[in-house]
């Protein structure tokens, strides 16, 4: 299994190699609710660590999702377009939504492993 | 990832726990029908009136007439008048019970006021009438800004915009104006982030940056983060006061110093002065500009009776940038200034950006909003804030023990629960207000502001009675104990007793029907 690492805004990074795939965590997904539309990056952007990449919109919320690490957009996940329930059904794994090559591996370091993002999580309510 | 915006409200479907329910046999329930659109009704060739037949006429659409039929409904007089008396009675408005939206201050509008707009110098002049013909008009709306200036001390005002959002619009305009003027438009725009979400949209519409501002646990602005954030970068900020959270933006006029001293102006969004009307002028706090919703605070129609109206007041440092037109007194009269040239023969500079609307802004809604000011007097509004006030505190005190208060009183004109008082009850607020519907109650603003988890913004206002704020609130008493005695499905399914039930919300934003086609018989019968 792949290291993820978590932000304290609720995304998630997966790094495969020199790629990086970025989504939103479970515990994003329960708080929106319904997924109703999600605005992709564009193919080839570079985004900055901590920067607005993508906008997820639900029956209750429209919100920004930021980027966990700096780098260059080279895909992102079409199949939300058109089935955006993804991010509900599988936001960790199959309701990803942009993969990216990295200009600075380490900003991963000072990310959230699994374990510390679940502490986080609690100490929340 | 951070929330940007929330609906007012939020979809689950669900129908467990339906309640046993009489099926009727004509599909309407008691003397509720179940009404189809026009366009479904009526008969072939059927009309209200006879109309002589067509004598033979010329063809001048150059052989480009229509080819199939025009698709107009066909029926009788009383069948158009039922279909419309009928739409009427679905619909729940401020007439017909309390209204406790939040933020929107839907409180009564006066039938004064309706009568003196419907005078037939107001209501029957045209705007593109000589400005001699309409001097009484044209007072009329001098007066309202006299008066709308004198209430916010501030002395410079467009009257034209539209509605509260188009007046942040003018608003943000002027701003960017002043600061173009000075050969930098600035980058960014603060936000709180219990703010209006279309404070956000506004600084974007206008080619800024929004940068949040976090609220501390008391609910208000945090003064440390917002100077943190402060730098010639800044164009300004949008702040709301009384606030989202029904509080009063105590460090105010700290606020405006910081932001003055790095040369940004201080917009405030005026959608809750219906709580300081009378009692503070926005301009002594500080504050450059703002809108007001003379269809909040004034009393005018709003929420599907509207136009709303919301014209904005500034300081006179920011009225060279203001919007045309205008209306000036002079020895010969009232006249407009509506056009760049009239502003510089007026000698006011000629920096206008341009109009924000064809004409002058919402006539009808001056008369009313007047009709309003002056029927009350000045002390009459005092009182209005007073009581909106004493009001919604009221709703406080007698629910606190059941609900739970966001923040801890004394609150302003509206106060905001949150769902703590639901927790592991299997009820959520979204539940809450739909079981509201059933008890006979507009649900209060839900899910708004943002930063209060399963938020309930309830207003009052001012024209509720204590009789009528009662029942309300011994029916928010009840149904908090129905939640709590594990009754869930009282709430899952709710209403039960409206025309329609829960809406699938989520279907119909993904797989929205923008547009309503005539069923052929073979796709009805599918």
């Amino acid at each position: 299994m792949s290291d993820v690492r978590f932000t304290k805004d609720h995304e998630w990074v997966r790094l495969e190699g020199d790629t990086a795939t970025i989504g939103i965590s479970e515990y994003a997904q329960e708080q929106l609710g319904d997924v109703v539309f999600i605005e992709l990056p564009t193919v080839g952007a570079d985004v900055e660590a901590g920067g607005d990449a993508a906008v997820v919109e639900s029956v209750k919320a429209a919100s920004e999702v930021y980027s966990p690490v700096s780098g260059r957009i080279i895909e992102v996940n079409d199949d939300l377009e058109a089935t955006p329930g993804l991010v509900n059904e599988s936001a960790e794994d199959e309701g990803w939504f942009w993969r990216m090559e990295l200009s600075d591996p380490d900003e991963l370091e000072e990310l959230m492993t699994a374990k510390d993002y679940k502490a986080f999580l609690e100490g929340l309510d | 990832m951070s929330a940007r915006s929330q609906a007012h409200s939020a979809g689950r479907g669900g129908d467990s726990g339906a309640r046993e329910e009489v099926q009727t046999h004509s599909g309407h329930r008691g003397l509720q029908m179940e009404e189809p659109l026009i366009f479904e009704m009526g008969s072939p060739g059927r009309t209200g009136v006879d109309l002589p037949p067509v004598t033979t006429t010329t063809d001048k659409l150059g052989g480009l007439p229509r080819r199939g039929e025009i698709g107009l409904p066909a029926l009788s007089e009383p069948q158009v008048v039922r279909h419309y008396v009928r739409l009427s009675q679905k619909n729940y408005a401020i007439d017909s019970g309390l209204y406790p939206l939040g933020s929107c201050t839907m409180k009564h509008n006066p039938r004064l006021n309706e009568k003196i707009a419907r005078l037939p110098g107001f209501s029957d002049v045209h705007p593109l009438q000589p400005q001699s013909t309409v001097q009484g008009a044209l007072e009329l709306i001098d007066t309202v800004a006299h008066w709308l200036k004198t209430l916010t001390g501030l002395p410079a005002i467009a009257m034209s915009p539209a509605a509260g959002a188009h007046g942040e619009l003018c608003g943000m305009m002027t701003i960017r104006s002043a600061h173009e003027a000075r050969g930098n438009a600035r980058k960014r725009i603060l936000v709180p982030d219990s703010a209006h979400g279309t404070n956000p949209a506004t600084a974007v519409l206008c080619g800024y940056a929004v940068d949040p501002v976090p609220s501390l646990p008391n609910g208000r602005i945090d003064l440390a983060a917002l100077k943190a954030k402060l730098d010639d970068d800044v164009a300004g900020i949008m702040l709301t006061n009384p606030n989202t959270c029904g509080l009063f933006e105590n460090e105010i006029i700290e606020v405006a110093e910081a932001v003055h001293a790095v040369g940004a102006y201080f917009y405030c969004d005026g959608a809750n002065f219906n709580a300081i009307v009378g009692k503070v002028r926005p301009g002594d706090l500080g504050i450059d500009i703002m809108h007001l919703n003379l269809h909040k605070t004034f009393s005018t129609p709003h929420g599907g009776g509207g136009p709303g109206s919301g014209p904005v007041v500034m300081t006179a440092e920011l009225a060279p940038y203001a919007p045309l037109p205008y209306v000036v007194a002079g020895p010969d009269g009232f006249r407009l200034i509506e056009t760049p040239a009239d502003q510089v023969a007026a000698g006011d500079g000629g920096h206008a950006y341009g109009r924000m609307k064809s004409f002058h802004g919402q006539m009808g809604m001056f008369v009313r909003a007047l009709a309003y000011m002056m029927s009350h007097g000045a002390d009459g509004l005092r009182q209005v804030a007073e009581d909106a006030v004493l009001n919604a505190n009221y709703v406080l005190a007698r629910l606190k023990d059941v609900m739970t208060p966001a923040y801890p009183g004394p609150c302003m004109h509206e106060v905001l629960f949150d769902d703590t008082f639901l927790k592991d009850t299997g009820v959520t607020t979204l539940d809450f207000a739909k079981a509201m519907i059933d008890e006979g109650f507009h649900p209060m603003t839900v899910y708004f502001p943002l930063i209060v988890h399963g938020a309930m913004l309830t207003e009052p206002t001012e024209s509720e009675s204590k009789e009528s704020m009662d029942v309300f609130i011994d029916t928010l008493r009840a149904l908090a104990a129905d939640a709590k005695a594990g009754n869930a499905a009282r709430f899952a399914g709710a209403p039960y007793l409206a025309p329609r039930r829960r809406l699938d919300e989520t279907k119909a934003a993904r797989n929205p029907r923008l547009r309503w086609t005539l069923e052929t018989p073979a796709e009805a019968a599918e």
